[in-house]
């Protein structure tokens, strides 16, 4: 039996939000101190652990991944590419160049200021992106991305020479992998930001969804396209700065998830855009607690384990249906 | 009525569309012809406001087009572009509800279902209501289009050569539904066509362009001629009349 899509789509947001608690609940469970939640109201020091480091941690992979695939779903739709991610399109790179900026230059800023400086970074870095590729005309999809990947090598190549004078380079690449294992109460806390951003982006889905069907498409309907690149631009970006920020980027992420869940249930945004958040969500949690049981007591960070699966979900979904992404 | 003044647009030295001066009617077909680079497809761009204009403005009902906010425009008029692009995976439904936008500004009220249901039965579409707009053939895909703009429920439809990639069973078949919607719903269809005998067939009026000026404007019997066609064209033409229809030849 064959279920139409919309009734698909009516129930996938809650099989995804069924798929995320209690994966949540075992991500709180997972760690190398043992939890006694029967005693958790008599016994102060397992409280603590609960508060101040199990419940922000999965409270950061929730908010990072969910808030990472929406930003994934915006960007490729504005950029009516698939192929298109923080990741592709030098978003993450620009990002943590940002972040190096400032690192050198005032390290002592608050987050939210590296968060901002960050940002603008990346949406500065992702709009020379933009603009490259709609002033090119390129003859098959994969170029899109393929430019993207080489405009974030030449932002990283830039951040390399001034990190390495700086003896920052080990400090770069901790940007540029994501892992929750350092994530405590008091550190984690921008995330929310990103996680209101994205939800912002729900308000909006429909922009970006008129946007996606092309400029004439969205101004015959009363839809300011630039106004609708701009916001979504400054909501991935803003999303890329505050994960590269405060966990690492998480590759493959905004790529994947949206793919598949636009594969499955068609491109309205606003339709698809709880079940793609709670799916960005359920795969860094799998992906986290697979990193943190694999070698235990010890860890594998999260990025690493997202990049593995990433990149293979990622070649079968090129290999799969190649022939329509590349006709699209 | 839609007011057109002295609208004008160069791409560098080239002027596309020079000081065009037009009124388009309240309701009937009315078809934009003329040679490739006439100007015809950027002057229905700038009329609906997709493209700017260097010179001149565009009035509907009073309103200017560039100046007003674009959500009052969309209510007034609609534009379909051919967009070979749209890789987006949407249902017709969905498509024809994004006419909507203007009205609801994305929360469907009853009037919206109301009228996305009326459009989708007058364009035949039930059956499709459902399906991938990637997934349907070209005349289908067509259909779907206009459906949306049925939706927005415009009193002015431009179109942007909506003909283009159609078989002559699903050409004939839009032109028959353009000319209901003008019959039965009082709506103004301005249409830009490379066939002249469709535009012929079907329109009320006829304007006919040449380097970006308008050269010849009336009826079909005015501008469906040997001589106007063949000033307008620069080849020989010769208009024979088919069971009542005026029927231009230019095969040889």
């Amino acid at each position: 039996m064959k279920l139409s899509r919309s009734t698909v789509a009516a129930v996938a947001p809650w099989v995804a939000a069924a798929a995320v608690l209690p994966l949540a609940v075992v991500s709180v469970f997972v760690g190398a101190a043992n939890v006694d939640f029967g005693a958790l109201w008599s016994d102060e020091q397992s409280r603590q652990l609960l508060l101040q480091s199990r419940l922000p941690r999965t409270f950061a992979i929730i908010l990072a991944g969910a808030a990472l695939a929406v930003a994934g779903l915006i960007m490729q739709h504005l950029a009516r590419n698939r192929f298109v991610a923080p990741s592709t399109a030098g978003t993450v790179d620009a990002a943590a160049l940002g972040l190096l900026t400032v690192t050198i230059l005032t390290p002592g800023m608050a987050v939210m200021g590296k968060v901002l400086v960050a940002c603008v970074f990346a949406l500065a870095g992702t709009a020379l992106f933009v603009m490259l590729i709609q002033r090119v005309q390129f003859k098959d999809v994969i170029f899109v991305p393929l430019v993207g990947i080489v405009l974030g090598g030449v932002y990283a190549a830039i951040g390399q020479f001034f990190a390495y004078r700086t003896n920052l380079t080990q400090t770069m690449s901790v940007w540029m992998n994501g892992d929750f294992s350092g994530i405590i109460q008091g550190r984690y806390e921008t995330l929310w930001l990103a996680g209101g951003v994205a939800l912002l982006a729900y308000l909006f889905a429909n922009w970006f969804t008129a946007a996606g069907m092309g400029k004439d498409f969205a101004t015959n309907i009363g839809v300011n396209f630039k106004w609708a690149m701009a916001g979504g631009l400054s909501i991935a970006a803003m999303v890329t700065a505050v994960v590269v920020t405060t966990v690492g980027a998480i590759p493959f992420l905004g790529l994947i998830v949206p793919n598949i869940v636009t594969m499955i249930l068609g491109d309205n945004l606003r339709r698809i855009l709880p079940t793609t958040a709670l799916a960005g969500a359920a795969l860094v949690l799998v992906c986290d607690i697979v990193g943190r049981v694999l070698i235990f007591p010890y860890e594998i960070a999260v990025g690493v384990i997202v990049g593995t699966i990433g990149s293979a979900i990622f070649l079968a979904l090129i290999l799969r249906k190649s022939n329509r992404y590349a006709a699209a | 009525m839609i007011t057109i003044d002295a609208l004008t647009k160069a791409y560098d030295e080239t002027v596309v569309v020079d000081h065009v001066n037009l009124q388009l009617p309240d309701s009937g077909v009315t078809s934009l012809i003329g040679p490739n680079g006439a100007g015809k497809s950027t002057l229905l761009s700038m009329v609906s406001r997709i493209l700017g204009a260097d010179a001149g403005s565009v009035s509907v009902e009073g309103v200017d087009v560039f100046k007003a906010p674009s959500k009052q425009v969309a209510r007034k008029l609609s534009i379909l572009r051919q967009d070979a692009h749209t890789t987006a995976r949407i249902t017709v439904r969905e498509l024809v509800e994004f006419g909507r936008y203007p009205h609801s500004h994305g929360r469907l009220t009853a009037d919206c279902h109301a009228a996305v249901a009326e459009a989708l039965t007058y364009c035949d579409l039930e059956d499709l209501a459902e399906r991938p707009i990637h997934q349907l053939s070209g005349g289908q895909r067509q259909r779907a289009y206009v459906a949306m703009v049925l939706a927005q429920d415009t009193r002015y439809v431009l179109l942007d050569e909506p003909l283009n990639n159609l078989d002559m069973v699903h050409a004939t078949g839009l032109m028959q539904l353009l000319r209901r919607l003008a019959d039965e719903k009082g709506k103004s269809i301005v249409l830009v066509l490379h066939d002249v005998n469709y535009a012929s067939v079907y329109s009320d009026r006829i304007i006919a362009m040449r380097n970006g000026a308008v050269v010849h404007d009336g009826p079909p019997e005015a501008v469906i001629t040997d001589h106007a066609l063949g000033d307008v064209y620069g080849m020989e033409f010769s208009v024979h009349t088919l069971g009542g229809d005026r029927i231009a030849a230019y095969f040889r």
